[in-house]
């Protein structure tokens, strides 16, 4: 039988763990944002050992997963002499796994700009400077926000995955819970709610973001 | 109003081995108009590019008031700030408008005022209202160019030209992108314009406008200049068979 008062008991232990889930995707999505800007830059440069570091950097990280990327990167850490808790690791491992997935993002919204628009700025005398941050930049991130709140959704959901380093998100708090109440199907379906719901939010502040920046 | 000339010397361009530009002589006189024509791919675009060095030429000169824009001497590259310096007295409107879809015409005008002539926001506000009244659009300065219809939205480019101050315009197939009720009132303003003393080169498919407001024409073809003479001389007694042949054809096809 499913138990309602253990399924809506479980949202309590959920809901406290959720703030790791959030803190995670939340970080991890900002240092992706960062890391993704240069590693995009790079792949744009002139100069060709920066376009291949950052080529090498995108497909070797888009082409391990995630789960092994923590821990090969936890438990390289120590190796090297580095005491960072799990919870940095977890961070630092999301931002540099989806820094190769934001950078192709923006990388194709640039490229999706017809080079007339820079090419209007460049003839009235714009400085490159002035033709990236007031013509180039404005668009592409505007061009870029359905794929990054896709993105932010994919790492709400991945970071289920740093469970595996001991952080008690949401779903290791929920395998916790399963394991004492011997109720998985109540706590699981709870934890499935709370998942749902953030990401609803998130989608709902992609549409609200993308309708801001329509022109 | 200052005018520039331009003095076109033995320009190369090349596209890997495709030879875009063969050794272009013209010279454009200050205060006139001058229209390029020929068929599609006959690099009269490349050229017009090459005289704001959009399009980089690899030998010969380009002079702007006898200044050579581009290069300090040849072979050797113009700095980035000297070339912006150049580019700043000369306007271009392109074929696609090219305006800047997240800003308001008036922004839109205003933003070269403020990042290239330094101008306070105020000011430039201010000045890109004139130069939008002069084109016929006081009344639409707060609509994106996704609300304006083309042939405003190449109205809007042009203030953002002039708005400038240049004293050369470059227009590259200006009306192209335009339905046909729509050529007029961009014409209009470029008429208005050269009435007012300004250098323009313009590439068109506009005979007309060839005709009725240019001082002289040049003919290219397959990236060789055939001809350059009076409109009436290109236009009405082509001496060179290449210009009969693309003229016979321009009739046969606006003809009904």
């Amino acid at each position: 039988m499913f138990s309602i008062p253990v399924f809506f008991e479980s949202f309590g232990p959920l809901l406290w763990a959720a703030r790791y889930t959030l803190l995670i995707s939340f970080l991890g999505i900002g240092l992706g944002l960062i890391l993704g800007a240069l590693i995009c830059a790079a792949r744009l440069s002139p100069y060709a050992i920066l376009r291949r570091f950052a080529a090498v950097w995108v497909s070797f990280l888009r082409g391990v997963p995630l789960l092994v990327q923590l821990l090969v990167f936890y438990y390289a850490l120590p190796v090297i002499g580095l005491d960072v808790p799990a919870f940095v690791a977890a961070i630092v491992t999301v931002g540099i796994c989806a820094s190769a997935y934001i950078s192709e993002i923006w990388r194709g919204a640039i490229n999706a700009l017809p080079r007339g628009q820079s090419e209007a700025a460049i003839a009235i005398g714009m400085s490159p400077r002035d033709v990236w941050s007031r013509v180039v930049l404005p668009q592409a991130v505007s061009l870029s926000l359905p794929a990054l709140i896709n993105e932010l959704i994919l790492l709400v959901k991945a970071s289920s995955l740093v469970s595996v380093v001991g952080i008690l998100e949401i779903t290791r708090s929920s395998q916790a819970q399963a394991a004492t109440t011997f109720r998985p199907l109540e706590v699981y379906l709870a934890a499935a709610c709370i998942y749902l719901m953030i990401n609803l939010c998130l989608a709902a502040l992609g549409r609200y973001l993308e309708h801001r920046t329509t022109v | 109003m200052q005018a520039s000339s331009v003095e076109i010397r033995k320009v190369n361009k090349f596209y890997g081995p495709f030879h875009a530009l063969k050794d272009i002589d013209l010279s454009i006189p200050p205060g006139k108009v001058t229209c390029l024509i020929g068929p599609s791919g006959s690099g009269k675009s490349t050229l017009l590019r090459c005289m704001n060095f959009l399009e980089e030429y690899d030998s010969g000169e380009v002079r702007i008031d006898g200044q050579l824009i581009g290069y300090d001497a040849p072979g050797k590259r113009m700095s980035g700030r000297k070339l912006r310096e150049m580019r700043r007295s000369i306007g271009m409107v392109f074929q696609q408008f090219n305006l800047w879809p997240h800003m308001t015409a008036h922004e839109n005008v205003a933003e070269g005022l403020i990042r290239v002539r330094g101008l306070s926001k105020a000011d430039a506000m201010t000045r890109a209202a004139d130069a939008l009244a002069k084109v016929g659009l006081a009344d639409k300065m707060g609509n994106h160019p996704s609300r304006l219809s083309g042939g405003q939205q190449q109205r809007v480019a042009i203030a953002r030209a002039i708005a400038m101050e240049p004293k050369l315009m470059l227009f590259d197939e200006p009306t192209s992108a335009l339905d046909p009720e729509l050529v007029g009132e961009v014409l209009n303003v470029m008429k208005t314009l050269a009435s007012e003393g300004m250098t323009m080169v313009v590439v068109t498919h506009e005979m007309g406008f060839a005709a009725h407001v240019a001082d002289q024409v040049a003919f290219l073809e397959k990236g060789e200049l055939v001809d350059v003479d009076t409109p009436s001389g290109i236009l009405h007694h082509p001496k060179d068979a290449r210009i009969q042949s693309f003229l016979r054809t321009y009739h046969e096809r606006n003809s009904f």
